[in-house]
């Protein structure tokens, strides 16, 4: 039975129900169920290449072609994996190669020069309980939109494919075409950098 | 192990991929070290405060265009 409580977005990991019938449909032709796969994941798709290019129009653009060749490819997409990873993999690919395109001297997803010493902590100090709900949720997306975009973008992707998107490690790895053991280096350096970014927000909030 | 050793296996620490050994020593630290109780708390909060935010709506004009194209490209307006 339908409910008239508004759905969560759910997380890449789960798949609905009807996603399979909704893939089998498109790939017979069918624009109406592709366009309900398209309803039903572009803002995710868009959040994901506007935080990879940083840059709206790349974004867009992106996000378009993802849509647009995940169409024109469904044949080749022979459902062992996720609709929705398979959809990522195509629209990361979009989005570095505007990156790329954009900042060619600047953007590298080697990996950043860094020493055992920048992994340690600074500013250690509590946050307090669901420190997110003392902010409103359009305020704390600016504040997470701006740690994020301070991320180099080795890093940023890594993150945004492991922990945002859900993708395994393994997963991770081949879609960036780096080693599992680089993909594991980059989160942690990744999620310690983006905690004491939004340490100076949560903090200040904490005992304000 | 000491508050490195904590650091070097933070995400696996958290991502519960770690053999018992490793997350006994882990623990054993917890919870005689403060600084290390409040990097793993606030680590683990940063992931979970990413992970929930829900993506803003589509701006419409993006939207707009997003679908025009699209259904352009593929041959059909959209109904949407």
């Amino acid at each position: 039975m339908a409910s008239s409580n508004p759905k969560p977005l759910l997380p890449s990991t789960i798949v609905r129900d009807d996603e399979g019938a909704l893939v089998q449909a498109a790939k017979s032709g069918d624009l109406a169920a592709f366009e309900e796969l398209v309803n039903r994941y572009e803002r995710r798709i868009f959040r994901l290449t506007m935080h990879i290019t940083q840059n709206r129009e790349d974004a867009e653009d992106a996000t378009q072609d993802a849509f647009l060749k995940s169409f024109k490819n469904l044949d080749n997409f022979e459902g062992s994996s996720r609709f929705y990873t398979w959809l990522v993999r195509i629209a990361v690919n979009e989005a570095l190669m505007r990156l790329r395109r954009r900042r060619p001297n600047v953007v590298s997803l080697d990996e950043p020069v860094e020493t055992e010493e920048d992994l340690i902590p600074h500013q250690i100090r509590d946050w307090g309980p669901n420190p997110e709900q003392r902010f409103a949720s359009t305020e704390m997306n600016s504040i997470l939109s701006s740690a994020i975009s301070e991320l180099e973008p080795a890093y940023r992707t890594v993150f945004l494919l492991r922990d945002t998107e859900q993708l395994s490690t393994e997963e991770t790895a081949k879609m960036l075409g780096i080693s599992e053991a680089a993909v594991k280096s980059r989160l942690l350096r990744a999620r310690l950098k983006l905690r004491q970014k939004l340490g100076r927000v949560l903090e200040r909030s904490a005992t304000a | 192990m000491n508050c490195r050793g904590v650091i070097r296996e933070l995400c696996e620490y958290l991502d519960g991929d770690l053999d018992r050994a490793t997350l006994t020593d882990i623990e054993v630290h917890l919870a005689r070290c403060e600084d290390c109780r409040l990097v793993v708390d606030t680590t683990r909060k940063t992931i979970d405060i990413f992970c929930k935010a829900e993506p803003i709506a589509l701006p419409e004009d993006v939207r707009h265009r997003l679908h025009d194209a699209l259904f352009h490209r593929l041959g059909r307006r959209p109904t949407a």
